[in-house]
């Protein structure tokens, strides 16, 4: 548990209050064409921030800046200035596979490895070397599914392949994969637009339940979801960020023009 | 601003708005003939006007029901979530008001019998006068989404109030002239007081419809023109 120790004392430093992230000046091309413009936002520690914006307009794109996806793709070219804690991501020295262990990440599409329920969680522990035995390897995995609501459906059938959980399931196994290799900050890309309003709820819940430990960003296309559950709202458009604020203010009265039109569907 | 990409939903937002503008003329209308049963000493017309109140009422439920289902179904966001609210705010305000007017009808029949003091009337009718300019005027901002027009009309309620205070202490001296005074001087008194009670109804839409545009409160300080409970019989010996 040396792990847990090390992460309790680096959030005992901070302020509390301090944004988790602090992202400057950020543009992203793809070859030619440019995403993202200039955007700057920080992001708060332990609560949900939602962004929101019309399809295109770059949400996905920013989402995967913050733990270097992008790298993955050839012709993508990232610049400006992104901090994870004060600590530049974007710096040579930094070792990105351990970024993604700090920086989880949540799919649209449920996406669990075609491997049984417990290898899906346990995998990233054990790449990450975050446990010294079996035994507390069992453990973490049973925590980290009880943590994502899961583990009471699927407790006595741990070896069944994760892919044969229903859509909503999967997703919390998602979850609880993404939770497992103790991240500060759990990226979720629409992570419930394939799931039914029960199973949505439970994933709200969870995220509710998170956010006293993790720094929670949600893409999502349901106003009210970004309404009910997160406590800041960024709203892109064009590859611009447009406003962000109180998720309180934005809903009720929006400063730009834009953000109301887009909130109250009146988009051409 | 531009229309909702769904226009059923533009629809019911502007039927909202005309049922509200119907409510508004309704009320004004009763008041001002409830003023006009009482000067003219007409029980047959006050009458009328107690009955006339039932359509704002079914106006009032009507609109309470409107919004409810738009919320459930539309989920309203910023301005048109502040829309429908305060949309619900108003209807519960002139419902008051068309109370008002119908409490001072039935007291106009009840003393139609008796002759009134004249300069009591005049005022009243001052009074009138100035909380209908008040309520069309706060209406008007309302359709035409005007905070500049609102803030007017909260800003002016002190005048009503100030003439309240004025026949308040009229009244009270009428009463000590003559005991026999007392009961139509109380009936008249009540109607000022249903008038000044318009009036904060008139500010409390005007209040609405700031927040409506602006979204956040009226800042500033009113000064308050009703002393009125503080005042004592027994100053004027
Ligand atoms: N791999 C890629 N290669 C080239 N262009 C891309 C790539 N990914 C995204 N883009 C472009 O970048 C812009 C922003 O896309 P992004 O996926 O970030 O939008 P989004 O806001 O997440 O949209 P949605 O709500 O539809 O998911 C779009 O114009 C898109 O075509
Ligand atoms: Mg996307």
């Amino acid at each position: 548990m040396e792990h847990q120790i090390v992460q309790d004392a680096s959030i005992a430093e901070v302020p509390v209050a301090g944004p988790t992230i602090t992202a400057r000046d950020v543009n992203v091309f793809y070859g030619e064409k440019q995403a993202l413009f200039d955007v700057s936002v920080d992001i708060n520690r332990n609560s949900v921030t939602s962004f929101i914006g019309p399809s295109g307009c770059g949400k996905s794109t920013f989402l995967r800046c913050i733990n270097r996806m992008n790298d993955t793709i050839p012709i993508c070219r990232v610049t400006g200035d992104i901090r994870l804690d004060g600590e530049n991501i974007y710096d040579t020295d930094l070792d990105v596979v351990e970024l993604r262990a700090r920086v989880g990440m949540v799919f649209q599409k449920p996406n669990p490895f075609p491997k049984s329920i417990y290898e899906n969680v346990a995998y990233g522990p054990r790449i990450h070397g975050l446990t010294r035995s079996k035994k507390e390897l069992d453990e973490l995995v049973e925590s980290c599914l009880e943590k994502a609501g899961l583990l009471k459906e699927v407790h006595d059938r741990l070896d069944e392949p994760g892919t044969g959980l229903s859509g909503g399931q999967q997703q919390r196994l998602c979850i609880a994969r993404a939770i497992a290799t103790r991240p500060e900050v759990i990226l979720m890309d629409e992570p419930c637009s394939a799931l039914d309003p029960i199973a949505t709820a439970k994933v709200e819940e969870l995220m509710d339940e998170l956010k006293a430990n993790y720094t929670i960003i949600i893409v999502t296309h349901s106003m009210q979801q970004a309404a009910r559950v997160s406590q800041r709202t960024a709203f892109f458009h064009l590859g611009k960020l447009v406003e962000v604020g109180d998720t309180r203010q934005i809903f009720t009265n929006p400063r730009n023009k834009r953000t109301q039109d887009y909130i109250t569907g009146r988009f051409g | 601003m531009p229309i909702h990409t769904v226009k059923s939903y533009e629809d019911e937002l502007a039927l909202l708005d005309k049922k509200i503008a119907q409510m508004g003329g309704l009320a004004e209308h009763n008041l001002a003939q409830a003023f006009d049963a009482l000067q003219r000493r007409d029980p047959r017309q006050a009458e009328m006007v107690v009955v006339a109140d039932q359509a704002i009422d079914l106006l009032e439920r009507d609109i309470e029901e409107q919004v409810i289902e738009m919320i459930a179904r539309r989920q309203p966001l910023a301005n048109d979530l502040r829309h429908v609210m305060a949309a619900l705010k108003i209807t519960s305000d002139l419902e008051r008001i068309g109370d008002l007017a119908k409490n001072i009808a039935k007291r106009a029949g009840a003393i139609a019998e008796v002759s009134h003091p004249k300069p009591v009337i005049s005022g009243l009718g001052r009074m009138v006068e100035l909380a209908l300019k008040q309520l069309k005027s706060v209406l008007d901002a309302y359709a035409d989404h005007d905070a500049e027009r609102a803030i007017e009309v909260w800003r002016d309620d002190q005048q009503i109030d100030a003439m309240y205070n004025s026949l308040f202490r009229e009244l009270l001296t009428y009463m000590m002239e003559d005991p026999r005074n007392i009961g139509l001087s109380t009936h008249l008194l009540f109607g000022a007081k249903n008038l000044e009670r318009v009036g904060d109804h008139t500010t409390n839409i005007a209040e609405t419809v700031h927040y409506l545009v602006r979204g956040e409160p009226i800042t500033d300080d009113r000064p308050k023109g009703d002393d009125t409970s503080l005042t004592l019989v027994t100053k004027h010996e």
